[in-house]
């Protein structure tokens, strides 16, 4: 246990040590602008070009926010590479080459020198946006799961490896969660030859999107970032299970969706009209699904924080803080579950399409 | 999101119904379990899955209201 902590904390200190140096304190006039929570939250859930850590007000009174700049990554007149602290938080204007880069909003537009910035009449910017390939927030924080996945696995495999007997240490917390994805979403929606073949794809789904969900939730840095409520992610996610359903199809799953067997002749080509739909529904329903499942759980304790805010008493801190750590706890459940979910859904998809005949 | 809108009731509809669909299965399930506890652990997964496709159906909703409002 010991030295998984300390391999764990390795594994965070390596992911951070980079950035850390870069870290920068940039001054702020404080302003007594009206709380909105819409916008506070918003920016929360949203991606963006700079990891903020804290803001706090200096000994002056002047707010200070603390934030790693992350890499940009721009494909325009070539490759355009600079780091975001350019922007210094979007008040000023980044050249690179004869281009000009203005950041609004946590989005990049093209601009002239000074930074101008059109709008239509609904406030939208009609600056032309540059093919932005940027390290983003949770670009980097998905990079930090994924070393501490790539960190738990190897050491519990290096563990297996060594001797048979009972599992110690980091290999009694994953056992029986890996039996459990095997036992009760894999063997139960497929034959056991077939669900095997499947197992590491809906191993890795399961983990993947239950410790991006649990980071999500870790309130301050190298939390916080909003991965698995980016409706980007969820679509690849969803994505990758449509491609391996649908290419892993056998004859009879195309012939139930296109010329069902049994069904009357003068049916068989509404029903197939319908089937071809529910091939697209099926995979958009998880994108959604997970999506909005995290997005709401952010944003109800972020709304729950800000009551604090916009009532402006100390007397509802109480109640807001107690209300925000049962959501905590909630999402901590939904956190698993919405994993268990949507592994279970692409493991039943998976099964319909892998079917044998005689079934 | 300033006072009630139209947005709001319509949240509220959506939730009406996703919570009645949702209740039924759980009840029909519990029923089930009780009268037949050997196997509760397919009827729990199959009604996870019912219950998982009502709250994607009001989830669309949920997110199309969003957008719009």
């Amino acid at each position: 246990m010991k030295q998984t902590i300390k391999l764990l904390f390795a594994v965070l200190t390596l992911c951070v040590l980079p950035y850390s140096t870069y870290a920068s304190d940039t001054v702020e006039t404080h302003s007594e602008e009206e709380f909105d929570p819409m916008a506070m939250i918003m920016h929360h859930i949203a991606d963006a070009h700079e990891w903020h850590v804290i803001s706090y007000n200096n000994s002056e009174g002047q707010k200070t926010d603390i934030t790693i700049p992350l890499p940009i990554i721009l494909i325009d007149d070539g490759l355009q590479l600079f780091m975001s602290s350019a922007f210094d938080h979007g008040k000023k204007t980044v050249q690179q080459g004869k281009n000009y880069y203005s950041l609004y909003h946590g989005k990049i537009y093209k601009t002239d020198a000074e930074g101008t910035l059109n709008f239509d009449d609904k406030h939208e910017v009609l600056n032309e946006k540059p093919f932005d390939l940027s390290i983003t927030k949770n670009v980097a924080s998905m990079w930090i799961s994924v070393l501490i996945i790539i960190g738990l696995f190897t050491r519990a495999a290096q563990l297996y490896r060594k001797e048979a007997g009972a599992p110690k240490g980091i290999q009694s917390f994953l056992e029986p969660l890996i039996l459990f994805v095997r036992d009760d979403i894999a063997y139960e929606q497929m034959e056991k030859e077939k669900a095997d073949k499947f197992l590491p794809f809906l191993l890795t789904l399961f983990f993947f999107i239950w410790i991006n969900n649990l980071i999500g939730l870790i309130p301050f840095f190298p939390g916080g970032s909003n991965l698995t409520g980016n409706i980007s992610l969820t679509m690849v996610l969803a994505l990758i299970t449509f491609f391996v359903t649908n290419l892993n199809g056998s004859k009879s799953y195309w012939a139930h969706i296109f010329w069902m067997p049994g069904a009357p002749i003068a049916i068989r080509p509404l029903l197939a009209i319908i089937e071809f739909v529910g091939l697209f529904t099926k995979p958009f329903a998880l994108m959604i699904r997970l999506f909005a499942n995290i997005s709401a759980g952010h944003i109800i304790i972020l709304s729950l924080m800000s009551l604090i805010f916009v009532m402006k008493s100390l007397a509802i801190a109480p109640a807001s803080i107690l209300m925000g750590l049962m959501m905590f706890m909630l999402e901590l459940l939904v956190a698993a579950l919405q994993a268990y979910i949507f592994t279970l859904l692409s493991a039943l998809f998976i099964g319909m399409a892998v079917k044998s005949e005689e079934h | 999101m300033e006072g009630l809108s139209l947005t709001t009731i319509g949240l509220g509809l959506i939730i009406i119904g996703a919570a009645y669909g949702i209740s039924r299965i759980a009840s029909s399930a519990m029923e089930a379990m009780g009268r037949q506890p050997e196997i509760s652990s397919k009827i729990q997964t199959a009604m996870i899955i019912a219950a998982v496709l009502i709250e994607g159906a009001a989830l669309f909703a949920i997110v199309v209201v969003w957008m719009n409002g």
